[in-house]
């Protein structure tokens, strides 16, 4: 091993500055304030109620998301894990897709699509109905949210499923069970890891996100991510911004490890 | 004869341009041991697949106690299968894997309770229950896939290679297991194997396959003493297999000198397949015999030696606890009852297909 540990320079050198050196800094703005002095001030204010407000709007429009992400991508992991398409890996490609386009044009898509005199309002237009207009509400940010993350679930659901031994469906056929029992009690805990990791992928950058808020709730959702985005763009207030990222990433951080432990416990539990 | 259980009545089964099964007909009785046997991609494995449901025959139809069960899926068929790979939960440890179809079938805790500790008796593996099923060897995971199975106190138990990951000692213990377990059971066994000595050791009847066709059916003896082709006969065991032609019915010449035999209706001077089991060739001193040779090669290989000797133009093995030395000149004699005469193949193709072995 000490051999190769030239190999890892690279890497240690890539950690120290994309990592530890961002996490330095905001835990130095976030322990000071404007004058640079030691305070704890930038930490608790997260739980102002102006905050809390928003970090439960953003935990609830996440929740909301990866849910729908997950009701959306499981069968679809099931049905394609059947299916001849499915195995080409064709389809999977067709979903995954628009993931290799940028971020933003995606989400500038959708802005395009749901604004008043956007695509929508035509198609409404067109058949004679009022405008259902659902840009800057939740409901936009959570579709964007749906429609930005949804590749995130569908891929490891998708490759756990497609994995999956076909001979421990057939023993459960077998032994007796049905489509639906198989389904509950050996597909599904088979597939925990799965969804464990798409969970996670989609609900973390869910959670943070501003960039889909800004730009489908037009400046009306104000979600967590918007309130760090501000103090440090338009506030300047890079001790407060800082103070409220590390909250979020301790956060974020005890959460996944609570949820993948539950998980380990779970796996025995939902049999 | 006992009854009736399964009925396969001429399946017929591609995939693709690959045609498996060719017209495929065999019933299965009560209580029965039958064994598949054949080699690699015979269509064994495919066979019981369309037994267990897993597979729907392109033609043909299964009958389970006179009913047509073709169309039936597999959780409603009373049989169960002991997979070639297993296929145990791996989220579950051994109980729970045992009681899986129990439970499904929701059957009161105390009865599962009670079919855990018995299962796991009958397969020697008492106060496993909690052991995860990657921490078992693959003799204990395949006991287990035996339990899983048997708890459910299944008609007909299909058993896809059970042995084949195990090594000879516990194969050959594995195999009387499986013996005990049937007659205590009493539940029917449809099993497969590639392996000839397992077939003839716990089969009631053997069907040997090749190809997608059944080649020969009938007791262990029956298979090896009277196989009724070429490719049974060195399919079962080493075999001379000789060019030969009926003189008359009970003398058929090889190698140019008149065997006695004891078949008769091939006809006269009709070419026929005569064969020989190794340990059937008598060696003795030159001369003695009805034909003499020369052995060229001699190895001792455990419980004999296997020597071969060529005379008459042919190389004939031959099996012998007494070793003859390589070069020593001996004469050949065969009982008249050790020789088994077949019908040459009828076409190209079948001949394509001995050759094939
Ligand atoms: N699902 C499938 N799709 C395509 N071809 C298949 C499929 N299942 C089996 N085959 C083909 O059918 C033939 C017979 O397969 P089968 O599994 O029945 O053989 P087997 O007698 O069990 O052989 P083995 O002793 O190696 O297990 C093989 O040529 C195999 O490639
Ligand atoms: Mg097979």
């Amino acid at each position: 091993m000490y051999k190769h540990r030239g190999f890892a320079l690279p890497f240690i050198i890539m950690i120290i500055i994309g990592t530890l050196v961002p996490l330095c800094s905001i835990v130095f703005y976030g322990f000071t304030d404007d004058t640079g002095n030691f305070t704890i001030e930038n930490f608790l204010a997260m739980f102002s109620e102006e905050h809390i407000k928003a970090l439960i709007f953003s935990v609830l429009l996440a929740l909301i998301s990866t849910f729908i992400c997950l009701i959306l991508a499981y069968p679809l992991g099931l049905i394609l894990r059947k299916s001849k398409l499915g195995k080409s890996g064709f389809v999977i490609f067709i979903f995954v897709l628009p993931m290799w386009m940028n971020f933003l044009l995606r989400t500038m898509a959708w802005q395009v699509i749901l604004e008043r005199n956007g695509l929508l309002d035509h198609f409404c237009q067109f058949l004679n109905i009022p405008f259902v207009e659902i840009i800057n509400t939740p409901f936009a940010v959570v579709l964007g949210m749906v429609y930005d993350f949804l590749p995130f679930m569908i891929l490891p659901i998708y490759n756990v499923l497609k994995s999956m031994d076909e001979g421990l469906i057939e023993a459960s056929y077998d032994l007796g069970a049905g489509k639906f029992t198989t389904l509950r009690k050996v597909i599904l805990p088979l597939s925990v890891p799965g969804i464990i990791s798409g969970i996670t992928m989609v609900f973390v950058p869910s959670l943070t996100t501003f960039v889909i808020s800004n730009m489908l709730g037009g400046g009306k959702i104000n979600l967590i991510g918007n309130i760090i985005e501000q103090e440090f763009t338009v506030s300047a207030n890079w001790n407060l911004g800082s103070g409220l990222s590390f909250v979020m990433m301790i956060l974020i951080v005890v959460s996944m490890v609570i949820f993948t432990k539950l998980d380990e416990d779970g796996e025995v539990n939902l049999l | 004869m006992a009854k009736e259980l399964i009925r396969l009545d001429n399946l017929t089964k591609s995939f693709g341009d690959n045609t498996v099964l060719k017209g495929l007909s065999l019933s299965v009785h009560e209580n029965e041991f039958i064994t598949l046997l054949g080699p690699s991609g015979c269509g064994k494995t495919t066979t019981l697949r369309i037994i267990g449901g897993f597979e729907k025959p392109d033609e043909g139809r299964v009958f389970f106690e006179g009913k047509d069960i073709t169309d039936l899926e597999p959780n409603h068929r009373h049989i169960n299968t002991v997979f070639q790979k297993y296929a145990l939960f791996p989220h579950m440890n051994v109980e729970q894997n045992i009681a899986f179809g129990l439970k499904v079938s929701k059957k009161s805790d105390e009865y599962i309770k009670e079919k855990i500790n018995y299962a796991l008796k009958l397969v020697n593996l008492e106060g496993y229950e909690k052991r995860n099923i990657n921490s078992l060897s693959g003799g204990q995971q395949q006991r287990i896939a035996m339990a899983r199975a048997i708890v459910n106190e299944p008609k007909v138990l299909l058993l896809d290679e059970p042995l084949g990951a195990l090594d000879l000692k516990l194969r050959q213990e594995m195999e009387y297991e499986l013996i005990r377990l049937k007659n205590e059971l009493g539940i029917t066994f449809i099993y497969v194997t590639h392996d000839q000595e397992e077939a003839l050791t716990m089969s009631d009847k053997v069907v040997v396959m090749n190809e997608g066709v059944i080649q020969q059916m009938g007791t262990p003896e029956e298979i090896y003493n009277e196989p009724q082709n070429a490719f049974v006969a060195d399919f079962i065991g080493d075999s001379n297999i000789i060019d030969g032609f009926m003189i008359h019915d009970k003398l058929v010449n090889i190698c140019g000198v008149d065997f006695p035999c004891v078949d008769s209706g091939f006809g006269e001077n009709k070419a026929v397949d005569v064969v020989i089991r190794p340990e059937d060739v008598e060696l003795g001193k030159p001369g003695k015999g009805q034909l003499d040779g020369e052995v060229i090669h001699n190895v001792f290989i455990g419980v004999h030696y296997e020597m071969e000797v060529m005379a008459g133009d042919y190389e004939w093995l031959v099996q012998s606890t007494t070793s003859h030395p390589v070069g020593e000149k001996v004469s050949i004699k065969v009982k008249a009852d050790n020789i088994q005469i077949m019908h040459k193949p009828q076409s190209k193709d079948e001949e394509a297909l001995d050759l094939d072995v």
